[in-house]
Order: structure tokens, then sequence, then C-alpha cells
């Protein structure tokens, strides 16, 4: 009997991707994580494996503006869904920081630098529904973030800087 | 702080194009940009997934083993058991083989399959037939050493791992010097301690250890993999597999903070693989065998008297310091002759010693060096030994730290087991600076007295000290090139991995400086054995002293054979040149200016300085913890409520690096093990509990406290712009500090770790039994 394959399409960084869920070869299984999706298939890398049982925010990406763990979702549950990854936020011609990146590379906001892509998408999914947080708001919407560098300190104090730089613009 | 430390005390009057400058790292865009390729991020053609099956025994040998049905799955390439695997082995000494028929604790690999993807390898493990004959097991040190406890290596009897070390011929594990008898006759206080650091915890890097194996040749192969010490993996896995030339490639680390500078037996099983299937191999831990199966914090242990003079100098310490290594070693016998040396360094003025060591094999996953090689263990069991004394003097800890730390002109036995005398470091500013900034004197109300009681008598406040001091900052040699490139480009050849604490900017500052070149004018070449001289990596804190050393030597170097090729063109004297931004120029007439080019005549040449650096223990550095933290009396939970870390580092690289260091000592198993940090272990099943990332409790972001750093900057006598290597350290001091505080907070004396709310409740008699 000939198998069902479902298509799905995802909007990735502002392209749309198609895939077919399915066992055979080359298709997205069931049980593929949308993580594995971005990384092995698009070649996005900037999220990355972390725990994989979503612990430690190091594949967060942002799902149809909410901050997700990547490893946590399932890449045929996100038919229709926009999401965007750390590589999204770079200009799509030029390639160049957007503020936020730049403040993060500015103020060296990060040691190591392998949990930073979730950091700054966690940061940016706050700012997108929240653009002047307190730092209490800030730091509640990073919990999930996992950082054992303990760039904590310089990332609140970047984010808020970058906040007042904002306001200050905007005024 | 930093600012307001400035205005206050004497700092650097240098005024330097880069050295105490925050700039953006040269990584920076790739960080935030997401381009920064990590070890999981490499794909090599045909490459293959390594996976593990593991041990469920904590001891056990392999009666049989069938791995039949995991070869015949469609997608396996190869697998591998003790029986197929040769007799390659690692650990100090050499011990811990590839695949062994034994197995020693839960989580000890039992077999190796090598997969086109990591699901068909999962799928493999489970169609592995083993037939175990369980063994009993032994999980507590000193139980170790008794007769008749269960052995781990037929050739380490009773469980006592060799005191060799790679530092010296005759091994430095014990100071036997002065006249102990004569020392405690002279104090005025003596009091005897025992003290138990013994956590197990995981310094858990957000990226676990891995490697990639490609054999180029039947007798090369090329590593890459994601530590910082390239050379020393290099050598490492070179004295397993003889004849086999090794080349490793450090890849840009998602933090390591010591654990992953050596992956010795993970990188043999990568290179096991890739010789059996003819392939790459990657080999990642996933987080659970990361947390249950990799390398953990040593367990120590110590047991002691101390004496101490009437004017509050410590002058005489005896006892045995035990360290639980684990089921094996991969250099615990070294980070115990450090420690012994940090020993004398703390207790600077004490001249009667009778301290032994032993090194315990027992049945849990191996110890292994994480940032403070041991420092850390060792302070937090020698600190509160120590204090025993100063609290039956009734004296202020901060005080007698103060007074016997180690200075100038004071002598101690370092590593290689020599007498170092220390120069140009004094500490005492440090103290003061620090303790007036955290207000110490206003907090410190004597031993086991809260500073503060809530009205309704709940809570409780308290505070604490603890101090670390390490002289591995100028250890192991290193051997670098500059090169400067006639169209003006400057290329730095040292190996120089990064795990995070930006050393590969801070040495590319430092070419610069010299150089007097934009910072993007000097390359860092990639750190590959193949393409640089010996370094011993980023390990010990070593990295501002000896890379540094070498890059600015190199640098000079190179810059007076481009001068002296300038004077002889010029028809000047070398002393009257100078060189900027690729332009050579005579001081009396700036305004002409040559370009490199020029200078060379042609483009086919490089001016190479060279450098080495040969280790010199004579200066420690130096980390002051403050630790002010407040107790739920009727729950037991302490809470971290402000802390300060003070130091004097010679001169600030850069203030935002340094400061993020500082503030680092909550992570890799820092601090926080002083309150909560620990793999819990279920001592019946002789397994531990904690195998993800929410059963295995950590800090999030929400939950930091006000931390404040003071760092001065006194000029030590260092080539590297008179700066001292300082991030290794600073979490090292801080649990001892911290079970101070608890313990003033509460009013009763704390000896276990963590301050758990069992612990706490139990020190108030509250509750009684085990945990």
């Amino acid at each position: 009997m000939k198998e069902h394959l479902e298509q799905i399409c995802i909007t990735v960084n502002g392209v749309p991707r198609k895939f077919i869920i399915g066992d055979g070869v080359g298709c997205v299984s069931p049980s593929e994580t949308l993580l594995d999706t971005i990384r092995d298939r698009l070649g996005l890398t900037a999220a990355k494996r972390g725990c994989e049982h979503g612990a430690c925010g190091c594949c967060t990406v942002i799902m149809d503006r909410e901050a997700v763990a990547s490893c946590m979702v399932l890449t045929a549950d996100c038919d229709g869904s926009s999401v965007t990854t750390l590589e999204g936020l770079c200009d799509p011609v030029t390639g160049e920081l957007s503020p936020l990146q730049k403040a993060f590379a500015d103020n060296s906001a990060f040691q190591c630098g392998f949990c930073t892509p979730g950091i700054i998408m966690s940061t940016r999914a706050l700012l997108d529904r929240n653009p002047d947080p307190t730092e209490e708001e800030m730091t509640e919407a990073l919990s999930g973030n996992y950082c054992r560098c303990i760039s904590h300190y310089q990332v609140i104090r970047t984010v808020m800087g970058f906040i007042q730089e904002m306001k200050r613009k905007e005024a | 702080m930093y600012e307001e430390m400035k205005k206050t005390v004497k700092v650097s009057e240098h005024e330097y194009r880069y050295i105490g400058k925050h700039g953006n790292r040269a990584d920076a865009h790739d960080l935030v940009s997401g381009r920064q390729k990590f070890l999981d991020d490499l794909v090599m053609p045909g490459m293959l997934v390594v996976r593990v099956l593991r041990s469920p025994h904590p001891n056990a040998l392999i009666k049989s083993i069938d791995l039949s049905k995991a070869k015949g799955l469609p997608g396996v390439i190869g697998a591998a058991s003790y029986k197929e695997a040769p007799d390659w082995k690692c650990g100090l000494p050499n011990h811990r083989r590839v695949l062994d028929r034994q197995v020693r604790f839960v989580g000890d690999s039992v077999a190796l399959v090598a997969a086109e993807t990591a699901e068909i390898g999962d799928e493999a493990l489970k169609l592995i037939d083993v037939e175990y004959e369980v063994l009993p097991f032994v999980l507590d040190c000193e139980k170790a050493l008794e007769p008749g406890a269960p052995q781990l290596y037929e050739e380490y009897p009773g469980n006592e791992i060799p005191k060799v070390t790679p530092f010296s011929e005759e091994p430095f594990n014990q100071i036997f010097v002065g006249d102990i008898k004569k020392g405690f006759e002279e104090a005025a206080y003596v009091n005897e301690g025992y003290m138990k650091y013994e956590n197990m915890a995981h310094p858990l890097p957000p990226e676990s250890p891995g490697c990639i194996a490609q054999w180029t040749s039947p007798s090369a192969v090329t590593v890459w993999y994601n530590g910082g010490a390239p050379h020393l993996q290099k050598f490492n896995t070179e004295a397993s597999i003889p004849g086999v030339a090794v080349r490793v490639i450090a890849c840009h680390a998602g933090g390591s903070y010591g654990s992953k500078q050596l992956i010795p037996h993970m990188i043999l099983q990568a290179i096991l693989m890739a010789k059996l299937t003819g392939r790459a191999c990657k080999f990642i831990m996933d987080r659970t065998e990361h947390l249950l199966s990799y390398e953990l914090r040593q367990g120590s242990r110590i047991r002691g008297r101390v004496g101490m003079t009437e004017d509050g100098v410590i002058n005489a310490v005896e006892g045995m310091w035990y360290t639980d290594s684990g089921m094996s070693s991969t250099y615990a016998q070294a980070m115990t002759a450090v420690g012994l040396g940090e020993c004398q360094a703390f207790l600077g003025k004490c001249k009667n010693w009778a301290l032994d060591t032993k090194l315990v094999a027992t049945n849990h996953s191996s110890q292994a060096p994480i940032r403070g090689f041991g420092g850390q263990e060792c302070k937090s069991v020698l600190v509160p030994m120590v204090c025993t004394v100063i609290r039956k003097a009734g004296m202020d800890p901060l005080e007698v730290f103060k007074k016997n730390f180690v200075k100038a002109g004071d002598r101690y036995i370092w590593r290689d087991n020599l007498w170092w005398e220390v120069h140009s470091v004094d500490y005492t500013k440090a103290f003061e600076e620090s303790a007036r900034a955290f207000g110490w004197k206003d907090k410190w109300k004597g031993w086991e007295k809260p500073y503060w009681v809530s009205e309704d008598r709940r809570y409780a406040r308290g505070v604490g000290v603890g101090v670390h001091g390490n002289a591995d900052i100028g250890e192991d040699p290193t051997e670098g090139m500059v090169k400067l490139h006639p169209f003006g480009s400057v290329t730095l050849e040292l190996c120089v991995g990064e795990t995070g604490g930006a050393q590969r900017f801070a040495v590319q500052k430092m070419v610069a400086e010299v150089m007097k070149v934009p910072l993007d004018g000097v390359q860092v070449v990639d750190p590959d054995t193949h393409a640089t001289g010996y370094d011993a990596g980023m390990i010990g804190s070593r990295g501002t002293i000896t890379m540094g050393t070498t890059a600015v030597r190199a640098a000079n170097d190179a810059r007076r054979q481009l001068l002296e090729m300038a004077a002889v063109k010029l028809n000047a004297n070398v002393e009257d040149l100078d060189t900027e931004n690729f332009l050579v120029f005579a001081k009396s007439r700036p305004e002409v200016r040559l370009p490199w080019i020029a200078v060379c005549g042609t483009p086919e040449m490089t001016i190479t300085g060279s450098a080495k650096y040969k280790q010199n223990f004579d200066k420690p550095n130096f980390a002051l913890y403050l630790a002010d933290v407040e107790v739920n009396l009727m729950t037991g939970e302490a809470k971290l409520i402000h802390a300060l870390e003070g130091s004097d580092v010679g001169q600030i690289i850069d203030p935002i690096n340094i400061r993020m260091q500082a503030e680092g000592s909550f992570g890799s198993a820092g601090g926080d093990t002083g309150l909560f940090e620990e793999m819990v272990m279920d001592k019946k099943l002789g397994r531990f509990m904690t195998g993800n990332m929410i059963d295995y409790k950590w800090r999030t972001f929400n939950e930091f406290p006000p931390f404040d750093t003071v760092l001065l900057e006194s000029e030590f006598d260092s080539e590297a712009f008179h700066a001292l290597g300082f991030g290794e350290i600073t979490p090292s001091p801080a649990p001892a500090a911290i079970l101070m505080a608890v313990s003033n907070a509460i009013g009763h004396e704390i000896t276990e770790y963590p301050c758990s709310p069992t612990v706490v409740l139990r020190a108030m008699g509250k509750i009684q039994g085990g945990r």
C-alpha cells in the first residue's frame, strides 16, 4: 500500500521551507525535532545541542513570536509556523548584525559563546513583546538559559544598556 | 566597582593602546551571529557517530558479550568490546584501558558502536548481549584503603594509586619540613580537624566533551576536540598509542573549566573506532552521559591538627589529605603536588609541616582536573580545618589569613619538588581594600555570631571569608613566533585555544601593543599542533604569563629585526627608529614614514621573531572571596545575598573580561558547591541520581545576588605587561567562605558540604540522622 506522505511548510528566517513527513529516506521522521531540522537539514547551526531535554536553552529559537527550546518541538508539529534563528536576526543581504547582536558583541556579553545564541533569542523574544522590561522581567525571561561561564551580569548590563539606548534614540 | 577602585587605589599609570581597555574580541561577530563553528558543527565526509554501551553496575566483570546482532543492524559500520580493543591505556600512570573487561563505575564503557547516525547507534546498543559477574564496590575513600575492601586494579593493591607526577623524578606528594613537634610546642593554640568536601560536583560546560578522529596514514591520526590544550592532549595520546603520530586541533570550546582540556579516554575510543571502520568518527557525549559518565571534581578529605602562635601565625600543620580519585586518575597526582604548594602559599609563614597524602581509587566516575586544578577541593577542607584553631583563639579569620598569606621573600616547595622564593607580589593591600569595600569590619561579629537577625527571629545573616593563591600561573614551557608580513599584517603562531577566557584576544592585544598596529592587523593562528610550537594550553591560568610573555618576546624580536633592516636602509641607528601602523620612522622625523614593504624590499619574505618561555613558580596569584548569606532559621534554607571577590592582578588586560572571570566563581561547580550544588549518589546502588539538568541543581539567571569585584593593579614583575593570570582560581576560595558565613548566621559550626537545609537544620540540632 502506498504510504501517505504529509507535506508541511515552515517559514524559517523569512524563507518558506517544505518538508515531507515520513520514515523514508530523506523524509523528516515524525520524531525529528525542530533543532535537528534546522541544524542538520538547513545548516543553521547557531542553535546548539546542549541538553536535548529542554533545560539549557542553548537551542532557543523564536517560533511565532515565542522563545522556544527547539529540542522540545517536533518538526512535524510546526506546519504553518514562522521560525527565526539567530542567523535570521542579521541583515539577510549584507549579513550586518542587528542592533541587539551588536550590543552583545561590543560589550563582550559572552565568554565561551555556546549559550549566546539562545540568550540573544530569548532576549529578542522578550523585547518584541515588551520593549521596556524591568531587570526582574528580563532575568525571568532568561531563567531557562543556562550559562556556566557566568556571563549573566554582563548580559544584564548589556541588555539594560541596550534598552536605554533604544529609548534614547526613539526620544 | 572597578571604576570606583581606580579612583582610590594606586593602579597602573601606563597609557596603553589596548592593554587595560575594553575592545571587541576577534570572535565577537561570529559568536553573536551564529557563524562560530563548534565541534558538533563540523562534518567530515563519510563521518560516523560513536555511541557507547555503559555499565549498569559500579563494579563488575564482563563474563560474556555478543556484538553480532548489533553489527548486523543496517547503518552500523563497526562495533568493539574489550575483546576487539588493543591494549591502549590512559591515565596517570597509564592504567585505564580504552575498553576493559572489568567495569568500575555505573556508566563505564562496555562496548562501542560506530554508526551512520546516533539513532542507529543507539538502536545497536540495545542489541548487544552482555552477561556480568557483579562485584562488591566501594565509594568511600578511607574504606577503600581498609583491608578486604573491593579492589579496582590488580596493579594497585589496596586501591592506592601510585604517586607519580610528570613534574619531577621524585614526586612531590608530602610536606615534611621543620620540626613539627617543636612547632606544636610553640603554638599557643592547637586544634584538630576532620573535614570532607565530597560533593563530586560537575563542571558541566554547556557543550559536552567531544572529538572527531580520522586516520591519515597507518601511523598518523588527526583529532579535532573541544578542549584547550592540544599539545598536552597530543603527547598524552601518543603515550597511549606508541608509534602513532597524533595531530590535535582544538575547536572553539563551549566552556571547559578545565574539564575538557584533556579527554584522553574519549579520544582513544574515537581513534579506535576510526581505525576499525576506516572512516572519520565523531564522539560527543550526550548530556546524560556527560553528567553520569564524565569526570567530576575529586573528593577531598583532610584529617589533621593545626597550631597557631599567640600573634596569629599558623606555625604547625600535620595530617593526612585524602584525594578520592574515583575509578581513574587523569592527573590527580599533579593536582596533589600543586595543592601542597597552595597549602604553603595560604600558610606562607608556617615553618613546620607534616602533611601526607593518599590518592585513592573508588567505584564512581573518574576525577579530573577542573577549574582550580584541585585548589578548590584543597581549600574547601584546609581552610575550615585551619579555622578550627583561629576559632579557638577567637581571632578574626581575615586578619589571620592576611598575616599568613605568602608574600615576596617567603619560600615554598612547589610541584617540581624544588624550593622557590617568592618575588614581587604582596597582597596585603588587596586584602585591605576588599575588606573595606565589603564592609567586613562591620559585619564580622565573631565566630558563630550573626551580624543581623530579623525581628521575628526567622532570618539571620552571617559573613565568611576564603582565600586562595596558585603559582601555576607560570607553569610549563611555551614556544611561539610572530611573523611580520611586508604588506602590513602580523601573524602570531602560538597555540592558544579558546574556551571562554578570551585568551586569544589577550595575546592578540599584547602583540598589537608591542607592534603598535591595529588590533585586526594581528591574526592568531588556529590552535593546531602541526602548525604551532609547544604550549601546554589553557590550564592553571597560565595563559597570561606564559603565552603573554612568549607573544611579547616574539613580537619584540620581530620588531628588532625589522628596525635593524630599516636602519641599514635609512643609514640610521636602530635606537632612533620606531614602527607604528606598519610604517617605520625616525623618532626625530616622525612625519617621514617608510612602509614595511619598502624596508623588506620584496613581499617574498617575512620577518620572523621567535621566543621561548621556561616555567617559573615565583609568583602565586591571589583571590579573596567574601560571602554574605541569609539563612531561614525555620527551614534551613541558606541564600547568598552578596559576595565580593578581590585580587591584585598586576595589570588588567581587559576590564570586562576579567570582571567576568571573577563573576565566574559561581560557575564550573564553584561557589555554589558551598550551598547546594552536588552530584547526588544512591550509595546502595552506587550510582549517581542527577543525570539531567533538571535534577542537577544550578543557579538560574534570576537567582544571582549582587556581586562586586575589587581588582588592584600593582604592576608585578611580569613580562606580560606586568599582568598575572587570575581567572582559574576565582571559585576556589568560595565554598569555604560560604560554609563559614552559614555557620556564623545560624550560630553553629557546620562541617559538611553543601549547606543544604538538611545540613543546616542538623547543625542547629533541629533534626538528627544522616542525609
